[in-house]
């Protein structure tokens, strides 16, 4: 592989890490230690001056790690946290590949503009959820910080502890909070919820999360009406049954908690309803109400994205829209983090070379434009939970062998081989002649038969190989009882070895495979 | 339609049904419909065979056959309900060895049927029967060496005899001089067919495999039990030759070419030449100078990891042969369990080699019922390391060694390795500070992230669990913040 690298060897690209336009926005796509991340993969990394200063990264922070400060906009790979402006996109140069939270499905606006000109960009919030793409899964870990931060805001506003105590001054009972969706946002809010003393509730569509809200210190309230599994690791739209109860559930649960958080979010449509204003009037004065699905639309009727209001009633209703970016300096490092993650798939050589292999399912999903082509939405591709799913990469030998040999010296052994082949089949009796061509045949279909086998099923595989291999059992059921006593005994020991074999060898092989399972439907940890 | 084609007609359907029984084998989805269409290939085979033999031999004979088949059969299923999944190796190598002496079996009868009669023979047309004189050489002399390198196998992966490799001095050598002497035997038996010459090359083949799998370490038995895979397929191929029966070779040619793709999979991931391995007695693992110590290691107890544990982030378990030893396959998966119940994210990272069979670690933790989606291959999992909170190691040595990538003199140079090293937190399960079964000393037990804790592998780990408490309700509120799930 060296001598391949240093053939081609070229000077290493660019990254631009980019400062962020969107108002509010704190967040910076990359962090000091996160550009150590970049550096060891072998690129240079430019940083727009002041681009983490929201976040508290200080230019000679970047500098000290190994970046250098500058034009970041001309960089071959820009990283960016929110999808660049039409001004923005202008400033790329060409054949450029731009990195950030495209919304493909929300914005096919964006892409066209993007696709205008001769660049490349990859959307990170289209990463798909399998399990090896998880490293890279910028949702999971900003959810992951907004729920917590939910939490936070809600404790804020609330005038009472979270935690029951027993004082000199009289008993405080303990705060009640409602989650609504236990997805990455929701976990994480149970978590900090419970961590804070408070008794936590969670509601979520799907009944196998109860096990995930339980270990987090939670209680699960399900909603009696069969909703089918997940397939995708998203919840999905739910059934007009399914809502009747469910909004009883919920109001009830309005009128005895005191802060609710609601997190229910349906991948490229608005937010699901989930408290109506007859919800919110039922609550207590002074409960709080944060709606993380604000930007969406809303799950609380009354929400206003972006602010908190209060109700007639006292109800604070929380929908700020930007609750991760209020913890900057951790949201960057892990969105930080995460797109090392992504650049390392990316960088196959750890050259400094960015390259794009469409074979590739999460390759293939991120990338929404291709050197001015869309190419959104990808094929589909089910979480890793589901068991028609692909193995993650092939076996570490499809590819044909290095070899040493000259491509002429290589076509002089197949030619001599083939041949070879010839002459054996051609002066040959018919019968072996014959005989010799099937052999020939069945070698190349058992070769290419396996070929794409799953390093899991290597075991199974060969027991079934074995069993298979007792079919030499027919050799001596031909000969038995033809000649001497002595053909026979022999014969008969040869077919009990074998039936050993082939009975023992299907029935292990069964044994074995019945115990190959995946995780139960949906509840793949992330 | 007669008997015979109806014969033939089977044949050429139950070989169909061994491929798709293989292709089925190799994606989980279809897996299970492969063993079906090889039961039911077989099935066929069976039958039509026996049905052709009912013609021309007496109802005794029948009878011998379905009694052969019915007690070979019981013993066979009963063997494969009692085998413990740690001990699949064994039995493979063991069920490999009777295809061997099958295909010896088959060979010398074929001998006593035609070349024992001498000219007066009637069976074989004239023309033929030096071809037939070879094959029934070349039949006895793969099938030999299949059953005695099997037996080998077995003894060595059972423990019965020391896995250290043999070295006899030139052995190199020997393996040629055997292959040579077996040419001119088969020379000779096809001027010459008589009962010694047959009686020579069959101790001949049977000396060859017995020296060749015995020249091979403990730690090479994964490339070695695919590798006599695939010789007992070509052994089955033979015996088709000799019998001029399609069914046996093809069947024997797609066992002896998938076997010998498998074991050619092995060696990659060994970094091993194939050719070498085929030829057997590819023991580069010879004594090494891997004695010296390379500095102190830190010993850490139960408690400690399970602190550890319960501060992760992210957690990868590398198991090896000392798992399946110890047994601690289950808890091990009760482990993995109860850190995701906490939201710890547990994968695995399984080298391709790691166990004594391909796959052995995939096998035993499905016993286990550890989820198949978080088993991950060496290339899955190598670049995860560096993110990675804690790796526990465990029962693996030599696959998990950096001097494999780091010490160019290491006679692991070059093997490919699960790069746990790169992780915050390495520990590693070990029963001693012993060297491994390639001899090779392990500087990642030095290394100032990792640590050692001593003991049998299942103890260790149940002490654990026990430290870990119960569900994991009332511990450190830092777990359950990352938490998440999908």
């Amino acid at each position: 592989m060296s001598a391949h690298g240093s053939a081609h060897h070229k000077s290493p690209q660019r990254i631009g890490v980019v400062a962020e336009s969107a108002p509010g926005e704190t967040r910076v796509a990359a962090t000091p230690s996160t550009v150590r991340g970049l550096l060891a993969l072998g690129y240079e990394v430019v940083v727009e001056s002041d681009a983490g200063s929201a976040s508290g990264f200080t230019d000679a922070a970047y500098v000290e790690a190994g970046a250098t400060i500058g034009d970041a906009w001309a960089a071959d790979t820009v990283l960016k946290v929110n999808a660049p402006s039409a001004g923005e996109i202008a400033r790329l140069s060409d054949g450029a590949t731009v990195v950030g939270l495209l919304a493909p499905a929300q914005r096919p606006e964006l892409l066209e503009a993007l696709a205008a000109r001769p660049l490349t960009a990859l959307a990170l919030d289209a990463v798909p959820r399998i399990s090896r793409a998880q490293s890279m899964d910028v949702l999971s870990s900003m959810a992951n910080i907004a729920g917590y931060r939910a939490v936070i805001e809600a404790a804020h506003v609330f005038g009472r502890f979270f935690t029951g105590q027993v004082t000199a001054a009289g008993k405080v009972p303990p705060a009640k909070v409602l989650v609504a969706g236990a997805g990455v946002a929701g976990l994480a809010a149970i978590g900090a919820a419970s961590s804070l003393g408070a008794i936590v509730r969670a509601t979520d569509p799907r009944p196998e999360v109860a096990d995930q809200v339980r270990s987090l210190g939670g209680e699960y309230l399900a909603v009696d009406i069969a909703q089918e599994a997940s397939a995708d690791g998203y919840a999905k739209a739910t059934t007009a049954d399914y809502d009747r109860a469910a909004a009883e559930l919920y109001h009830e649960q309005a009128g005895d908690v005191d802060i609710v958080v609601t997190t229910a979010l349906i991948p490229g449509r608005p937010a699901p309803r989930l408290l109506t204003a007859e919800d919110v009037a039922v609550m207590k004065p002074g409960s709080v109400i944060v709606d993380m699905a604000a930007g969406q639309g809303g799950n609380v009727e009354g929400t206003v994205p972006g602010r908190a209001v209060v109700t007639d009633n006292g109800v604070t209703i929380i929908g700020y829209t930007d609750l991760a970016a209020r913890l900057p300096a951790q949201a960057s490092q892990l969105f930080g983090t995460n797109l090392v993650n992504l650049l390392k798939l990316l960088t196959p050589g750890r050259d400094g070379r960015l390259v794009l292999d469409f074979d590739d399912v999460v390759q293939r999903a991120v990338t929404v434009v291709r050197a001015g082509e869309v190419t959104w939405p990808p094929p589909p591709v089910a979480v890793s939970a589901a068991p028609a799913a692909p193995p993650a990469t092939a076996p570490p030998v499809v590819a044909p062998k290095p070899s040493r040999l000259s491509p002429a010296a290589r076509f002089g052994l197949i030619g001599a081989g083939l041949a070879a082949m010839f002459a054996v089949v051609g002066f040959a009796p018919a019968q072996l002649a014959e005989n010799f061509t099937v052999f020939a045949l069945a070698v190349v279909i058992g070769h290419y038969v396996i070929g794409k086998v799953h390093h899991a099923l290597h075991t199974p595989l060969m027991s079934v190989t074995n069993a298979i291999s007792g079919i030499v059992v027919i050799g001596a059921l031909l000969q038995i009882g033809h000649e001497s006593v002595v053909v026979t005994v022999l014969s008969c020991a040869a077919i009990l070895l074998t039936s050993v074999n082939i009975f023992g060898g299907f029935a292990v092989t069964r044994r074995m495979l019945s115990m190959f399972s995946t995780s139960p439907k949906g509840a793949e940890p992330r | 339609m007669t008997s015979i084609t109806a014969s033939h007609a089977a044949d050429l359907v139950a070989a169909l049904l061994f491929i798709l029984s293989l292709a089925g084998l190799s994606q989980h989805r279809t897996s299970r419909a492969g063993v079906g269409y090889g039961i039911a290939g077989m099935a066929l085979a069976l039958v039509a065979t026996v049905v052709l033999a009912a013609q021309s031999i007496t109802a005794g004979a029948v009878a011998l056959i379905v009694v052969a088949m019915a007690l070979g059969g019981a013993i066979g299923l009963w063997r494969a309900r009692r085998v413990e999944m740690t001990q699949m190796p064994e039995l493979i190598a063991v069920l490999h060895s009777f295809v061997g002496l099958a295909a010896v079996l088959v060979g010398w009868n074929s001998y006593l049927e035609v070349e024992s009669h001498g000219s007066a023979q009637t069976r074989i047309g004239t023309d033929l029967l030096g071809i037939h004189h070879a094959e029934v050489f070349i039949g006895i002399f793969i099938g030999a060496v299949t059953f005695t390198g099997s037996i080998v196998a077995f003894l060595k992966l059972s423990g019965r005899i020391a896995s250290r490799p043999l070295t006899l001095p030139g052995k190199n050598a020997l393996n040629l001089g055997a292959l040579g002497a077996f040419a001119v035997l088969t020379v000779w038996f096809t001027v010459s067919p008589d009962l010694a010459l047959m009686t020579a090359v069959t101790v001949l083949a049977l000396a060859l495999g017995w020296h060749l799998v015995a020249s091979i370490g403990g730690g090479d038995m994964p490339v070695v039990v695919s590798m006599l895979n695939s010789y007992s397929g070509w052994a089955a191929a033979a015996a088709g030759f000799l019998l001029d029966n399609n069914l046996l070779i093809v069947t024997g040619a797609l066992v002896g070419s998938s076997g010998a793709y498998l074991s050619y999979i092995m060696c990659k991931a060994m970094n091993r030449s194939f050719l070498s391995v085929i030829a057997g007695g590819f023991g580069i693992e010879a004594p090494s100078s891997g004695d010296e110590e390379q500095g102190e290691h830190r010993e850490v107890r139960a408690g400690e990891v399970a602190e550890l544990l319960a501060r992760a982030r992210s957690v990868v378990i590398t198991p090896g042969y000392g798992m399946a030893v110890a047994q601690a396959q289950h808890p091990v998966a009760e482990l993995t369990r109860r850190l995701r119940g906490r939201g710890v994210e547990v994968r695995f990272g399984v080298h391709p080699v790691a166990g004594r069979l391909p796959g052995h670690m995939n096998v035993l933790l499905a016993e286990a019922k550890v989820p198949y989606d978080i088993v991950l291959e060496m290339d899955e999992i190598n670049d995860d390391f560096a993110g990675t909170s804690v790796v526990l190691v465990i029962g693996a040595n030599d696959t998990v060694n950096p001097a494999a990538t780091e010490d160019p003199a290491s006679p692991i140079a070059g093997m490919p390795v699960l790069r746990v090293w790169e992780a915050e937190h390495v520990v590693v399960f070990k029963r001693s500070m012993a060297s491994g079964y390639a001899g090779v000393q392990n500087p990642l037990f030095f290394r100032e992230n990792s640590s050692m804790l001593f003991g049998d592998a299942k103890q260790s780990v149940e002490e654990i669990l026990q430290a870990l408490g119960g569900g994991g309700g009332a511990s450190d509120p830092a777990a359950h913040q990352t938490a998440a799930a999908g």
